[in-house]
């Protein structure tokens, strides 16, 4: 179990949870971020913070979003475990799903 | 380049997250260097996470590794053993360093004000955490758990977390770092049902989704809530109150539509409920519990009012809940409504080069990981004044500034605990913890802690 970043992260990366995150496992990709299953601590503090509601406990995914646990998982197939997103930066790993969602950005305000 | 020496006064989360910022920042400045001495009263450092978080939440305390990491940075010193206030002042600190960061935390609580609270078995969620956490402060506490009813006053995080400790299988919890003194008092599981009562509603209760859902996964226990205390609450008023609220309704729902199963240990949450008088013969026997309505307040917040109606409960043991909350720092300004230091943008109010971090800067709210985004705010002000002023090298302190200050600690309490030291004490609990599949068997009194760390 952990926590998961679901689609209304797509073009936004509002980043504020990887600011508050106390182990680093939230990692860049090129259209959303995503949570290490296996790093997280279950601390909590990333889902309050997420200006658009982004962070949901893998239980709590709303029926719409579900596929989003194995999308964060599949951003790391490569990845493994770095132990830290600090150090990698932005990668291009986004699963296919998300690589293939429309574009978000010309939406916003 | 002028390196700076750094004091950081605690060593739980904020004091750990402050010394990473400290190092991260001179990683990457070619004009300064950090060098950063954390000084802890305790023998021991982690601070909530080692003494305030569950037992039986290993994979948060598991946050430990990256205090380790600094820990082992080679500019990186620990000093444990060493009280402010008696060993060494705050002005000493602020005149030989070039900043100090005070992580003190809130090490104590809000009273319930309520006629028969000082009643033995009547005690604090500060204390009894401390207490099954193996707190040194808290060895002699020892709560009578042979009663058959607690009650719980809180609907935050914490009171969960005792709620659960005091019904969950003891065999469970012989498996994780837990006191053993607590494991012994909890052992016989004469606790059968907890009384968890918040003074609101339940779309105001501050729990996490996860701890509230953690309760009706415990073995051989069952969450009561009456469904009547949901009936009020539409789809609509839970989604306007928020995700978290929204989140924890829909939790609540499902606890009050199971059955009770005979002979399982209950938890109940009771909303809108105060407590408003414990009594007993010179000790906690009963509890009068006052129910509550929700109005507006002016500002247009939900506020709980007293209806007037009573009920008394029979009850031997009452765990307050209701706030962590901030003490005096000898030497440092205090807000006393508060229970913090005051403080501009972490920089204390009147100081020059005095800064907080966590709780104590911002009070007793968030997360483990909600400090880490505080203590990198005040840095950024720390290096901001350091960069900004005009430091004159302390004058007591010459060349080899790093050494004058350890000895300058160890003149002052020459039974310090250096890194070496605790992990002495680190390895010694792990071992003993191994045999018994746990990750540790804390050691809980002061002199056997500085024995084992001394070698």
């Amino acid at each position: 179990m952990t926590y998961v970043i679901a689609e209304s992260c797509v073009d936004i990366k509002d980043k504020a949870c990887i600011e508050e995150c106390p182990v680093d496992c939230i990692y860049e990709g090129a259209r959303m971020l995503y949570i290490h299953p296996d790093e997280c601590v279950d601390c909590g503090a990333c889902e309050p913070v997420c200006p658009v509601e982004s962070i949901y406990y893998e239980d709590d995914l709303p029926s719409e979003f579900s596929e989003y646990t194995q999308i964060n998982a599949d951003f790391f197939a490569d990845l493994g475990s770095p132990g830290g997103a600090a150090k990698i930066g932005t990668t291009e790993n986004d699963p296919i799903a998300v690589k293939n969602l429309e574009s978000r950005a010309q939406a916003l305000p | 380049m002028r390196q700076y020496c750094v004091a950081i006064v605690g060593s739980g989360p904020s004091g750990f997250f402050a010394a990473a910022s400290l190092l991260k920042a001179a990683d990457a400045s070619d004009r300064i260097e950090v060098a950063v001495d954390m000084l802890e009263m305790l023998p021991t450092p982690w601070g909530l996470v080692r003494c305030g978080v569950a037992p039986d939440h290993p994979k948060i305390k598991s946050v430990s590794q990256q205090f380790e990491k600094t820990a082992a940075d080679r500019r990186f010193r620990f000093f444990g053993n060493i009280k402010l206030g008696e060993h060494i002042e705050a002005a000493e600190l602020a005149e030989r360093y070039d900043a100090v960061i005070y992580a003190v935390g809130a090490q104590s609580d809000h009273c319930l004000n309520i006629p028969g609270e000082q009643l033995p078995g009547s005690v604090a969620a500060v204390d009894f955490v401390g207490w099954y956490n193996a707190h040194p402060h808290f060895e002699q506490m020892s709560p009578d758990l042979s009663g058959a009813r607690a009650v719980v006053v809180g609907n935050g995080n914490v009171a969960v977390d005792v709620a659960r400790m005091l019904v969950t299988d003891p065999d469970v919890l012989a498996l994780t770092d837990i006191a053993d003194h607590a494991l012994a008092s909890l052992r016989p599981c004469s606790v059968e049902e907890v009384l968890l009562i918040g003074r609101r509603g339940a779309l105001q209760s501050a729990f996490t989704t996860l701890e509230l859902r953690e309760l009706g996964a415990l073995k051989g226990v069952d969450v009561v809530v009456d469904p009547a205390q949901l009936e009020g609450i539409s789809d609509d008023d839970a989604a306007a109150a928020g995700k978290i609220a929204k989140q924890n309704i829909k939790v609540l729902r499902d606890y009050a539509s199971r059955a009770p199963r005979p002979g399982h240990r209950r938890i109940v949450l009771r909303f809108l409920t105060s407590p408003i008088e414990i009594n007993g013969d010179g000790k906690v026997e009963s509890i009068v519990l006052g129910r509550n309505e929700l109005v507006s307040d002016d500002s247009g917040r939900m506020v709980a009012k007293d209806t007037g109606a009573r009920e008394e409960l029979p009850v031997q043991l009452v765990v307050r809940s209701v706030g962590y909350r901030g003490v005096p720092t000898p030497g440092l300004p205090f807000d006393e409504k508060r229970g913090t230091i005051p403080h501009t943008a972490g920089r204390v109010a009147g100081s020059r080069n005095e800064y907080v971090v966590g709780w104590i800067k911002r009070g007793p709210t968030g997360v483990i990981g909600t400090n880490k985004k505080d203590s990198q705010d005040t840095v950024d002000t720390l290096l901001n004044d350091l960069a900004g002023a005009w430091h004159p090298e302390p004058a007591a302190f010459g060349g080899d500034r790093a050494d004058k200050l350890a000895q300058w600690l160890t003149s002052r309490q020459p039974e310090l605990i250096t890194a070496a030291h605790w992990q002495a004490i680190d390895r010694f609990e792990r071992e003993a913890g191994e045999p018994h599949r746990r990750p540790r068997v804390k050691v809980t009194s002061l002199s056997e802690l500085l024995r084992i760390g001394h070698g």
